[in-house]
């Protein structure tokens, strides 16, 4: 060791500051462990809070209001032209972040987290480098991984950096509102981002390999988003790839190619959204006995151990859905663990929501998992056009449908597209976890008229009788 | 697909035994049911059966090991079809570890058969109490597990867990009433180890003594008459394969006894505060064996003939020396009866077999000089005389009583009529 080297000890180190790792540092913390927490970043929150849910929700949140004035002509009130000053959009997107951060920093110091600004890299199962950082190494008890992804970047574009080509982090940033935008990637975040520029004034293409949009997730909830984004967006290409993209100072030529077509088209602005990579490498995994898999994603047990008995990891660097809220629950479960609590991660719902306009959000058993899995499922459905709170907002093309074993009645999943199925889907994550039965869901009494009545209604078709839809027949 | 096995509960309170014997080897392929392992518990021999079709792959005991129910004593490889078909059996002797170990991982990231429905705090409960929900029975609507269902589930598993089973043993331990000195500082010594019989003994006559305020009671018994009648049909009775023994006519004796006074064939239940009289008459016979004192029971004393006991008592006897007796045999007893007389010895004092409430002891009988009759002029003359001994519960029986059920045998055995008449 050079002399004069400052290596500090802790009893548990989390790297990485995002919601998984402050949650992690904070469940430990409680439990009575000293927890130092490292991160590049000058504050926590991660991409989550800097480049990525809380600012597109931000934006997202303006884009509703735009549609929701505009859709008001019809029911008589009729908005003027909006004004868009885009640095208070800014600032506005700003404010929001800066008072969650805050709010993180007093957290960590209320809680006696020590937060450190650094690039750590694991110099021995034991004990880390820090680069860039004033404390030069850290040796800890136990550590927790929880370093995140980052956007995958276009394969074969060779592109200049001049900002034009840009992943989420840039699109966040808000430096104009092109005239055309080319989004490559028809999932969430495209799908979120590509709105919320569309309504801001953009004329926006998407391009997807797929045939059609958010692949995986079921075509039903998908379809009526569908529909809403061929009106909002200029173009929409299925089985489509972009094969070059060259970046000019004020525009970027991309190829497009489909089934024997092949064409250029200039864009001011391309917006990369082809899915995120595991943050793994660059931290001196190497040294020690921690395992990565085929894709780079950290290998973890239940408990979020790695191959390492003093490393666990958790969050998108160990693959699965990358979602905040997974990660927030994995870094329960490893603090918990840490400190010798007989924890384990067995979350048997995991909501998943796309924020686009109309929201689609779903958790447990899809129906498009259920045919690969072969398993046998009873699917109940309510259109929202029977929803009288639904016609209120004009809401008519949402859906709520859910999943039911056919032996036991019990809800094994539950989808839902239409205003509100971010915070709707939460009755379903419940039930599923509880392990409830179509009959307590049906049996609960939802307050009429709200949109939270589509899954009482649709829990009362599957057993027979649903006030607001003729039932295909009675069962009991 | 492995599986462990450990010693089940034996009922009865019973916590632990010594292996005997090791019927199986590694490698051995055996069928569900096969004799695995005799083990002996208190006093009686078990053999266990093997629970799955398979081979063994691992032995964990060898004969003198003391092992306690939840203990793994081997290890199988089960046959496939097997053990799909065992596997709730399985994991309901099998509560995983707290700390799951990483192969639990695989099953927990690749489910093949859905969860066991249960709520998320349910799940934690299960994770804390170390119960595998997959083994608990449900209660909750179609199959749900509740957080009930989980307690009970590790309740009914607590008994293997290590402390608890620590405990019991030393509940089961005699009672150690003084430290002991370095004996060696007086000449050289060796250890044995108490087995089972003898440390059950040690228990259960230590629980006895300490207990129950013993009164004894003492007499002669002249069996000239009874004696004559034995050889009499001696032969007879042999060659239906009984031995008449004077014990044969003791147990018709005492059951005679029993019913004139029934609250000899009784237990006390001190919580209670009540004596259960017992309507039926089983008889325990203490055996001397290579192993120590062990009590076989004789049971409906009352109903069974001279001969029928004769039978069945050679029987009995014969199988407790080969250690062939089960538990059940072992259990039941209302009253005991200790015949020390082939040994030979006087009077001596018995100790109560609890929750009994008395017993009867018999010394060897020799020829002696008895001044007879009572009524007329007095003559020594050489009878047959035994010595007789009734030791009771003074606290649920009194030394009258104890005295008044001494003449009731005396008089039965001493006058093979009264033997007759008490028979029916």
């Amino acid at each position: 060791m050079v002399m004069g080297e400052f290596v500090q000890e802790t009893e548990l180190l989390v790297i990485g500051s995002g919601p998984g790792g402050y949650a992690a540092a904070f469940r430990a913390a409680d439990l009575g462990l000293e927890v130092t927490m490292v991160d590049t970043a000058e504050r926590p929150g991660g991409a989550c809070l800097f480049r990525g849910c809380i600012p597109s929700k931000t934006l997202l949140h303006l884009s509703e209001l735009l549609h929701d004035a505009r859709r008001a002509g019809p029911m008589g009130i009729t908005f003027g032209e909006p004004t868009i000053d885009l640095a208070a959009v800014r600032s506005w997107k700003s404010r929001v972040i800066d008072r969650l951060a805050g709010g993180l920093v007093s957290l960590c110091r209320q809680r006696g987290v020590q937060v450190i600004r650094g690039h750590a890299e694991f110099a021995s199962s034991t004990q880390v480098r820090l680069h860039d950082a004033e404390v030069s190494g850290i040796k800890f008890g136990h550590c927790i991984l929880a370093t995140g992804s980052r956007p995958i970047p276009l394969p074969g574009a060779s592109a200049v950096k001049g900002g034009r080509v840009m992943t989420s982090t840039g699109a966040l940033g808000l430096a104009e509102v092109p005239a055309s935008l080319l989004v490559v990637g028809g999932g969430y975040v495209g799908l979120e981002l590509g709105s919320v520029y569309a309504s801001l004034g953009s004329r926006v293409v998407l391009v997807e390999l797929g045939d059609r949009l958010l692949p995986g997730t079921d075509p039903d909830l998908v379809e009526p988003l569908q529909r809403r984004l061929t009106g909002l967006f200029a173009a929409l290409h299925f089985n489509t790839r972009v094969t070059a993209i060259e970046e000019a100072e004020t525009a970027v030529t991309a190829t497009l190619e489909s089934v024997g077509e092949s064409r250029r088209q200039r864009f001011e602005r391309v917006l990369v959204a082809i899915g995120r990579q595991p943050n793994s490498r660059r931290l001196g995994l190497e040294n020690t006995r921690v395992k990565l898999d085929a894709h780079g994603f950290v290998v973890v047990d239940a408990q979020q151990r790695t191959d390492d008995p003093r490393i666990f990891a958790i969050g998108d660097v160990v693959g699965g859905a990358m979602l905040a809220h997974k990660a927030i629950h994995e870094g329960k479960t490893a603090a918990e663990v840490v400190a010798g609590r007989p924890a384990a991660f067995d979350a048997r719902a995991i909501p998943a929501v796309v924020y686009t306009d109309p929201q689609i959000a779903w958790c447990g058993l899809s129906e498009e998992a259920a045919r690969r899995e072969g398993r046998e499922v009873r699917i109940a459905r309510f259109p929202w056009k029977f929803s009288g709170r639904a016609l209120t907002m004009d809401a008519p093309e949402g859906l709520t449908k859910i999943l039911i074993d056919p032996q036991s009645g019990r809800i094994l999943g539950v989808g839902m597209v239409g205003r509100s199925a971010e915070a709707l889907i939460a009755e379903g994550v419940l039930a599923v976890e509880m392990g409830a039965l179509a009959q307590d869901l049906a049996l609960t009494v939802h307050a009429h008229p709200t949109l939270s009545e589509t899954i009482e209604e649709a829990d009362a078709l599957f057993l027979g009788s649903a006030t607001h839809i003729l039932s295909p027949g009675p069962k009991g | 697909m492995g599986r462990s096995f450990k010693l089940p509960d034996l009922g009865e309170g019973i916590h632990e035994g010594e292996v005997l014997a090791v019927l199986v080897a590694v490698g051995d392929a055996v069928r569900e049911g096969d004799p695995i392992l005799e083990v002996e518990t208190d006093k009686a021999a078990v053999e266990i059966p093997s629970p799955v079709d398979g081979t063994v792959t691992e032995i964990r005991v060898k004969p003198g090991d003391l092992v306690r129910v939840g203990e793994v004593l081997m290890t199988f490889e089960t046959d496939t079809a097997t053990a799909a078909a065992d596997a709730p059996a399985a994991a309901d002797r099998e509560a995983p570890a707290p700390r799951p170990a990483p192969e639990t991982t695989e099953a927990d990231k690749k489910p093949k058969r859905p969860p066991v429905p249960a709520s998320p705090a349910t799940r934690r409960l299960a994770r804390e109490l170390g119960v595998d929900l997959s083994a608990v029975t449900a209660t909750g609507p179609e199959g749900l597990v509740t957080a009930e269902d989980v307690r009970t589930a590790a309740a009914q598993s607590e008994a293997p867990e290590p402390d608890a089973a620590l405990e019991a043993a030393a509940a089961l331990r005699p009672p150690q009433s003084t430290p002991l000195p370095d004996f060696d500082r007086w000449g050289t010594t060796e250890r044995l180890p108490l087995r089972a019989v003898r440390r059950a003994t040690a228990r259960q006559m230590a629980l006895a003594w300490s207990q129950i305020p013993h009164v004894h009671t003492q007499d002669w018994v002249d069996l000239t008459e009874l004696e004559a009648l034995r050889r009499k049909h001696r032969e007879a009775v042999a060659a239906r394969g009984g031995r008449l023994t004077l014990t044969v006519f003791a147990l018709k004796a005492a059951a005679a006894a029993l019913k004139r006074h029934p609250d000899f064939n009784a237990s006390l239940d001190v919580e209670a505060g009540e004596i259960i009289r017992k309507h039926y008459f089983h008889i325990g016979v203490a055996v001397d064996t290579d192993d120590g004192l062990i009590v076989p029971v004789v049971r409906d004393v009352d109903r069974k003939s001279l001969r029928e006991l004769a039978v069945e008592l050679a029987e009995l006897v014969d199988r407790t020396r080969r250690r062939k007796i089960t538990r059940e045999a072992l259990e039941g007893a209302t009253f005991t009866i200790t015949n020390v007389g082939p040994l030979g010895g006087g009077h001596f004092s018995a100790i109560i077999n609890a929750p009994q409430v008395a017993i009867v002891g018999m010394g060897a009988a020799r020829m002696q000089p008895v001044v007879l009759p009572a009524d007329g002029p007095a003559k020594i003359v050489a009878r047959l005389m035994m010595p007789l001994v009734v030791c009771v519960d003074h606290r649920v029986l009194d030394g009258a009583d104890a005295i008044r059920f001494m003449q009731t045998v005396k008089s039965i055995l001493q006058d093979p009529e009264e033997l007759l008449l008490a028979m029916t």
